[in-house]
């Protein structure tokens, strides 16, 4: 008896083995697409890098094939210079660890030009591998000033490139807009303390608003989690501003604008791109004339309505959102860049070649679906900003700014 | 806009918040009257009632009326049921056990919530609709005046119930000496049970007008708002009826004082702080009787 329980539990361990062997297998090892076979004159390898998997995954698998489907779409075409572009995808899970290892691998694999990451943590760890080796790079959406400016040292990371703007450029653009389009005096400001974006945003609305001779009355915070702000915009109704700019996310921002109107406030409200979705959490009424900056206007252009139907094709269970677009213009950028790199008759993956792409990047003429493409001594796109307006209930895009 | 109507709507914008957490409060303090229990969970009975206006309004495209009613029965049924599930079977454990129970369900019912309705937050329709009142230049919301109205009617009716009521002169005897009033005839789960019945009911009336003031729903919504009524309760004194409603029109009053003078940030500071002064200056609060441990 004793035999027979000792053999059985050797039999469990043994298989115990095999399973933790088999639930092993690591989702970031195994290259989940590589496009284009060998052949013809040769091809380009570059890297992919994006959550595919996790709590961001959404965004990840979004601008992913975003880029996916211009890279795909020039291949069909003959690819570039007689060679195709063979793209290797890698998870990064959206954690900084992981990332700077699947790049890693990426470079062994032979890589010549990076697409990624996806989030800011992650991008600005890869940087750090991938510019002391100059690897081209550009990410979608990256939002973070940090990713291609070090501001400590000032230093600006050559080899990186984005296609999304950072947050300061929204408020910005927003204070331009309330004096030049909306030919607004005075100003108020609501925000969520401790939020990095929207106190970004205000900082930027603030500063610019001041050389464009508005005035800001009144700055109030708010709370993470508060939803009464009642008390802050009965102050802001005493200083009557023409504007108020209001730099937090959907949810928020739908309450503060009940309440406002609650209390009688007739005030133009203005925000950034974290109003998307903002028509679900107000009455039409309210949210009326109210206007925030997108880089992103469904159906506005035929260049635009053609990537959402082409999209579509391509993954009937998605919809091609903001993220989808960046990561399309993304490759956009870097295909041309490529494609100036090829004309110079260097060697694939040589440091001359990787410079003639970093130098095609920063000279760029691409235009995607962003408009043209520009970039500033940061690294950062020099692009309009989309206007969209709230009207009749729905956000409409009102014109490109 | 004068500095006068200015400090009327922020006097209007306390009472309205203030209504509400009275409303809370009143639950926090009758129910720790009667059984000495602190229930952490009373907040979250008014994240139920305002996810059962949403998917009635919402979901089902019914009147407000109806959302209305079936909030504030649901909340009561709700109510109850927690009482005999969770609280009941522990009437004769220590009281830290009762209070252990009370996050627990509390916790379970947050996440209920997040597992069924979603972690976002649910878009509220209109549910009152009206003109506003202008009072001079200042400006009052009509949601805020049918919130004051209601809250102060509820706490007549409340206030009637327990003083003038069988019903009520039972909960008083309960609450007074619990072996004694079993000793007289009193059935002591039937009146514990209709003392939560009326918490949760007024936690469903907090729970609508919550939601025509804060057109949102979302399963932590009743952390912060219970929290906060519960430092009304305490600071009105814990166990007292016109206690609760005090402390609720004061710490609304407060906050919206506080957010005027631009201090908004510390809102939520300044509340705890409120809280802590009481239980180290007069821990009864400013009706609370004195306290005499039974033995």
């Amino acid at each position: 008896m004793k035999k027979f329980i000792s053999v059985a539990l050797v039999l469990v361990f043994v298989l115990s083995l095999f399973a933790g062997c088999g639930s092993k297998t690591p989702a970031s090892t195994q290259p989940a697409t590589s496009a284009a076979p060998q052949g013809g004159t040769g091809t380009i390898k570059i890297g992919v890098l994006g959550c595919t998997s996790g709590d961001y995954a959404q965004y990840g698998n979004a601008v992913i094939h975003g880029a996916q489907l211009y890279i795909d779409k020039v291949n069909a075409a003959g690819g570039i210079n007689g060679k195709k572009i063979e793209y290797i995808i890698y998870d990064d899970k959206g954690d900084p660890t992981e990332a700077v290892n699947a790049y890693n691998r990426l470079v062994g694999n032979g890589i010549t030009a990076l697409l990624g990451s996806v989030l800011s943590g992650a991008t600005a760890a890869v940087v750090g591998e991938a510019n002391p080796t100059n690897m081209p790079m550009i990410t979608a959406s990256a939002t973070d000033a940090g990713v291609t400016y070090n501001a400590d040292k000032k230093l600006v990371y050559k080899n990186v490139f984005r296609t999304c703007y950072i947050d300061p450029f929204q408020g910005q653009k927003m204070a331009d807009y309330a004096s030049q389009k909306l030919n607004a005096k005075t100003a108020a400001i609501i925000f969520e303390t401790g939020n990095d974006y929207a106190v970004g945003l205000k900082n930027a609305f603030i500063a610019k608003a001041k050389a464009n001779g508005i005035t800001v009355v009144a700055e109030t915070a708010y709370s993470k989690g508060d939803k009464d702000f009642k008390s802050q915009l009965t102050n802001i109704k005493a200083k009557n501003p023409d504007v108020i700019f209001c730099p937090n996310y959907y949810e928020d921002d739908g309450m503060i604008v009940t309440q406002a109107r609650q209390l009688g406030i007739k005030s133009v409200f203005m925000g950034g791109d974290g109003w998307a979705n903002v028509y679900k959490y107000a009455s039409a009424a309210d949210l009326e004339g109210s206007i925030f900056c997108s880089s992103y206007a469904p159906g506005s252009t035929d260049e635009i309505k053609k990537f959402e139907a082409d999209f579509k094709a391509k993954y009937p269970n998605e919809t091609p959102n903001m993220f989808s677009a960046q990561g399309y213009d993304a490759a956009i950028v870097l295909l041309d860049a490529i494609k100036a790199a090829e004309s110079k008759n260097l060697k694939v993956g040589s440091a001359e070649y990787k410079q003639a792409i970093i130098d095609g990047m920063k000279n760029t003429t691409s235009v995607g679906l962003g408009g043209k493409y520009k970039f500033d001594e940061y690294n950062n796109p020099i692009k309009n900003a989309v206007i969209i307006k709230l009207q009749g209930g729905a956000e409409k895009f009102s014109e490109v700014f | 806009m004068s500095v006068f109507s200015t400090i009327v709507s922020q006097i209007f914008n306390g009472l309205q918040s203030g209504s509400v957490y009275a409303l809370v409060a009143l639950g926090y303090s009758m129910v720790y009257g009667i059984i000495m229990l602190l229930n952490f969970a009373h907040g979250d009975i008014i994240m139920v009632g305002a996810y059962i206006v949403w998917i009635l309004m919402s979901f089902l495209a019914l009147p407000p009326a109806i959302g209305a009613v079936a909030a504030v029965a649901g909340c009561t049924l709700l109510g109850v049921a927690i009482e005999k599930v969770a609280y009941a079977p522990l009437r004769k454990s220590p009281r830290l056990s009762l209070l252990i129970t009370a996050i627990g369900v509390s916790f379970f019912l947050e996440n209920a919530a997040q597992l069924v309705m979603g972690a976002g937050s649910k878009p509220m329709p209109t549910i009152i609709k009206g003109t506003n009142i202008e009072i001079g230049s200042a400006h009052i919301s009509f949601v805020s005046v049918v919130t004051i109205i209601v809250s102060v009617i509820t706490m007549l009716l409340l206030t009637l119930l327990v003083q003038k009521t069988k019903m009520g002169k039972a909960m008083r005897a309960v609450s007074e000496d619990m072996d004694s009033a079993r000793l007289m005839g009193i059935n002591i789960n039937r009146t514990i049970s209709f003392t939560f019945a009326v918490g949760s009911a007024l936690a469903g009336i907090a729970a609508v007008l919550y939601s025509c003031a804060y057109p949102q729903a979302s399963p932590t919504m009743g952390s912060m708002l219970g929290l906060k009524a519960f430092v009304a309760a305490v600071l009105g004194g814990i166990g007292s009826i016109p206690g609760a409603m005090i402390g609720g029109f004061a710490i609304g009053l407060l906050e919206a004082l506080v957010s005027a003078a631009g201090l908004s940030v510390w809102k939520d500071g300044v509340v705890f702080g409120i809280l802590i002064i009481v239980l180290i200056v007069k821990p009864t609060g400013i009706m609370g009787r004195k306290m005499n441990e039974k033995v």
